[in-house]
């Protein structure tokens, strides 16, 4: 099974490199763009072939490292 | 006053923390490797700056997850003094010993240069030999330094006195919040910061102006 992880940054936490690609778009010409904001994306291979064994790990693996809840919210998707 | 110095792989600043602590204490310090499981007997353990694992994921997330900072963090809840550095700071934060995290700095640039620090609280064991209000230069270099937290962690650790180490007035390099350069946590016995005093100890530093944070570690 396949985990598919995306990690954003939480509403409210300034995300500077978010801004810069919104600038250089600006710069390049593609104009209406009212926000960028830049996150990570994932894929975990698991040997686990129990759907909700796998949710229960891999939430367990976001929480515990891949994503900061500080600053972070984080979305699974299997496949 | 009998110290550790964590090591990383990636990380560059151990030996100038080791060489400070040194100096100043006369007692040199016992390097742990991240793969030990326990920290020999010491008084304080030193995070130190650099780039632990190649700051991959999140800077300090790998390194906070490494089998010694399981027992680091354990005996930091049972007192034990804790400094992070830099990189150590960061590692402090991913650990949850520290509140907050430490973002992408504002203008997206690597900064290296000279700050000017203000001692905010001046009754901790790192800074009881200066006064508050004191501004000391100390050196940074760093690319994500940008101190976040919620705005209820703010006004505690405002409130609190929990904020130790400011950045004086226009010399905030990264855009931190309330120009936060060091916090502790609650207990007061860790303590996290951006700027490297490590770096200016000793006369061919350049100055000596952050000899006094590591000689406050005589006195605590």
């Amino acid at each position: 099974m396949k985990a598919k992880v995306k990690v954003t940054l939480k509403n409210g936490v300034l995300d500077p490199q978010g801004k810069a690609i919104e600038g250089a778009l600006g710069s390049l010409g593609f104009s209406g763009v009212n926000g960028v904001r830049q996150g990570k994306y994932f894929e975990i291979e698991l040997a686990e072939t129990d759907r909700t064994k796998a949710e229960a790990q891999v939430k367990a693996m976001c929480e515990k490292l891949i994503a900061n809840t500080v600053i972070e919210n984080y979305a699974i998707e299997f496949t | 006053m009998k110290s550790a110095v964590i090591v990383f792989p990636g990380i560059n600043r151990d030996r100038d923390m080791m060489l400070a602590l040194e100096n100043v204490t006369g007692v040199k310090p016992i390097a742990v490797w991240h793969a030990d499981t326990e920290l020999p007997k010491v008084d304080l353990v030193v995070v130190p700056g650099g780039f632990s694992y190649g700051d991959y994921l999140r800077c300090g997330a790998i390194a906070a997850r490494s089998p010694i900072m399981s027992d680091v963090h354990a005996k930091a809840m049972k007192g034990l003094k804790v400094l992070g550095v830099c990189n150590g700071f960061q590692i402090l934060t991913e650990t949850g010993l520290l509140p907050g995290a430490l973002l992408r700095n504002g203008a997206l640039k690597f900064v290296c240069r000279d700050v000017k620090l203000r001692i905010e609280n001046n009754r901790t064991w790192f800074t009881n030999r200066l006064k508050k209000g004191d501004v000391v230069p100390c050196p940074v270099a760093h690319g994500e330094g940008n101190y976040i937290c919620d705005a209820e962690t703010l006004q505690r650790l405002e409130g609190e006195n929990r904020i130790v180490f400011r950045y004086a007035e226009g010399s905030n390099p990264n855009a931190a919040m309330n120009d936060i350069a060091g916090i502790m946590n609650e207990a007061g016995n860790v303590i996290g910061m951006m700027p490297h005093p490590e770096n200016m100890v000793e006369p061919l530093h350049g100055s000596t102006a952050c000899r006094p944070l590591f000689e406050s570690l005589l006195a605590a």
